[in-house]
């Protein structure tokens, strides 16, 4: 193995080293998936509002074709996947825990796969101007492919705002199970040092770090390879712990650096970006190609044959299952994501879509899952968080509903990495209690805000109203003058008349 | 004459002393307390509590005449809130468990009478006569103030919908 590492590195607080369980599919090379039957393509794949679909029912589409744009700054837009027929606009169910359903797109593909009318190929892309970057990737719907679907966009303007100097490639994955990272800088590491190149143009910067697990020897191989035309580029192996893929705790394995609590790393001059996110900026900036397909790893106990698949956004679950031999047992659980911090999925008919680095079916050996017992207050979960907070006094906090407590307790700086409750020897859900915690305290900040707006509107009512009144009383007023004055006119005319008939 | 128009002018500026002393003496202090509460209340006027408008609401919490837990759209929170404010302990069980509603018209019985958005606290309801009314689900505070007038019975109230951006993780079923 090339040495790679010339830096120093930092410790961070806390984390665990869970199972890594990658070895099921470290190396599997990736494979392209079928076309699906039908497509499901959520309108809301990102942080931030929903995309207005612009097609119509019945409208025919090609690959790569805007079905739906950004509403607002903080958005994405939504791009056909394959060529085909727009089956129907309306709900379906999210690939999300609660199974709610979400505006979705069903597109039924045509088989013939036809790209729409593709620019020419940029050849010397690295000429483009930051903000002609910045727009290509907006318009690409790119967002942020590590899981936290934060539209990229946004993050390559930050220039504006920050003074950045680093751009840190996150390609720690240091979620067990989940290796479709891995494979992609084994195989396309070329494609990533030009977008990586892309992005540090986008955001002006002069040094960019990748950031790669130890456990991940060839990967660091073939992107070091890579990336020695590159001076400017710098890859590094980070140990391997969990949760060194928290860009903030990444940043500070790095530079020692800590980000201060509720701020964003670029206030330290730093912006992170994963690692096949910068395939897809290089995808789109290069070619002119949307994202609208993403690698996804197929694994679990419960999976005949895991692997990495590149699929289209919109397949079902189901069919990537399918495609990976199905299922061996039952599984206790699907997951969207990886084991620490993915969500549980309520069924398999659900869509892959631009956040899904992972599908893992596990059995019900692998979930473990044991009855709660009291708080022992051992302390393990305060060893544990990588953030230095006292998950067992939030929990407890949270558990009586004392909201405000658990924010005084650091409820806000938890990044719900899933530490404390790894460790956790009484089983409590710590994580599931701040979750709900934190949507809580989100459900009563929005009805504050409706309050508020709701006496906004009350108050410009009763001022319509009053207003409404004034204007009827003099309206009135003004009519009674003019009765009063006609009807003076008129006596004082037939006052007129009498003298006149008098005279 | 002269006599008349002094004991005229000498009576006036002694009622009018009289007047403005009397006014100032008895003058009744509106109880800061009682603003703080209706700040507190929705301020929509709705009337669910059984007083004329949030002020005489007020009014009542802050004299101790009514329970805490009077408001329906405020809620459990307001409850809540309104309890510490007056320090006294809220009995919740005593409150309707019910989730915050809204209205919402079908529109297929709306004749467009116009009589529930001349109503609305909130300009909640949008339409014009003969034409469909619909509900901004964002503005209704469920006072159901459209709900009694509707001559047709077209509203229902109608529990907020979970939606993907209001769910979030239920509390963990086992207590730890």
């Amino acid at each position: 193995m090339i040495s790679v590492n010339a830096q120093k590195l930092f410790r961070i607080r806390g984390g665990v080293h869970p199972q890594e369980n990658k070895h099921a599919t470290a190396g599997c090379r990736i494979v392209d998936a079928p076309i699906a039957q039908r497509l499901y393509i959520p309108l809301q794949q990102h942080i931030g509002a929903p995309a207005e679909p612009i097609v119509r029912r019945g409208m025919k589409v090609l690959k790569g074709d805007l079905l739906a744009n950004s509403q607002g700054v903080v958005s994405a837009p939504v791009h056909a996947p394959t060529s085909g027929t727009i089956h129907s606009i309306g709900k379906y169910p999210a690939p999300h825990p609660s199974g709610l359903p979400v505006l979705t797109i069903t597109l039924e593909p045509d088989g013939e796969d036809k790209w729409m009318a593709l620019p020419p190929e940029n050849s010397d892309p690295l000429s483009l101007e930051p903000e002609a970057i910045a727009g290509q990737v907006a318009a690409a719907g790119i967002v942020g492919m590590g899981g936290a679907t934060f539209p990229s966009a946004v993050k390559l303007n930050l220039r504006k705002r920050y003074r950045l100097h680093t751009l840190v490639i996150n390609a720690a994955e240091c979620e067990p199970y989940l290796t479709c990272d891995d494979q992609l800088m084994r195989e396309q590491p070329d494609g990533i040092i030009e977008g990586i190149r892309l992005i540090m143009r986008a955001l002006q910067v002069t040094k960019a770090i990748v950031a790669i697990e130890a456990n991940k020897p060839e990967a660091c191989s073939s992107m070091t390879k890579a990336a020695a035309a590159f001076d400017e580029i710098t890859v590094m192996t980070v140990p391997v712990r969990y949760p060194m893929g928290s860009e903030k705790h990444l940043v500070q394995a790095l530079t020692g650096k800590e980000t201060p609590a509720r701020a964003l790393t670029a206030d330290l001059g730093i912006v992170v970006h994963n690692v096949a996110t910068a395939n897809a900026v290089h995808n789109a900036v290069r070619y002119g190609k949307p994202l609208i397909s993403r690698v996804v790893t197929v694994s679990g106990g419960a999976v005949n044959r895991p692997g990495n698949i590149h699929t289209l956004i919109g397949t079902p679950v189901a069919d990537l299952i399918g495609l990976c031999g199905g299922f061996s047992e039952e599984p206790a659980r699907i997951i969207g994501g990886g084991p620490m911090m993915g969500q549980p999925l309520p069924e398999t008919r659900v869509p892959i879509v631009k956040g899904s680095g992972g599908i893992l079916a596990l059995t019900a050996q692998e979930v473990a899952r044991k009855q709660a017992m009291p708080c022992i207050r051992c302390g393990s979960c305060v060893n544990a968080c990588p953030c230095g907070l006292l998950p067992l006094e939030m929990a407890s906090r949270a558990r009586i509903g004392d909201f405000d407590a658990a924010v005084d307790f650091g409820l806000m700086d938890c990044i719900s990495c899933g530490s404390c409750s790894y460790v956790c020897p009484s089983h409590i859900p710590l994580v599931q209690y701040f979750s709900h915690a934190k949507g809580a305290l989100t459900e009563q900040q929005r009805r504050q805000h409706k309050q508020e707006e709701i006496r906004r509107l009350v108050e410009a009512r009763t001022e319509r109203m009053e207003a409404l009144k004034k204007a009827k009383r003099e309206a009135m007023e003004k009519r009674k003058k003019e009765i009063a004055a006609k009807k003076a006119a008129e006596k004082a005319a037939e006052l007129e008349k009498r003298s006149q008939a008098g005279a | 004459m002269i006599t008349a128009i002094a004991i005229l002018t000498i009576l006036g500026i002694t009622l009018g002393i009289l007047l403005g002393a009397a006014a100032s003496y008895l003058a009744v202090d509106a109880n800061p307390l009682e603003q703080e509460i209706e700040q507190m209340l929705p301020g929509s006027q709705c009337g669910q509590c059984g007083f004329p408008g949030c002020s005489r609401a007020a009014t009542a919490l802050a004299s101790g005449e009514a329970d805490v837990t009077l408001c329906p759209p405020g809620g459990r929170n307001l409850a809540m809130d309104l309890a510490t404010k007056l320090g006294v302990d809220a009995d919740l069980s005593a409150m309707k468990d019910k989730a915050p509603m809204i209205a919402r018209i079908h529109d297929e019985l709306c004749i467009g009478c116009t009589k529930c958005f001349k109503r609305c606290p909130t300009d909640a309801i949008v339409g014009s006569s003969k034409q469909i009314h619909a509900v901004i689900s964002d503005a209704c505070t469920g006072c159901e103030k459209c709900f009694d007038i509707c001559p047709t019975e077209c509203i229902e109230m109608l529990p907020i919908p979970v939606t993907l951006q209001n769910w979030y993780w239920p509390k963990p079923a086992m207590a730890a």
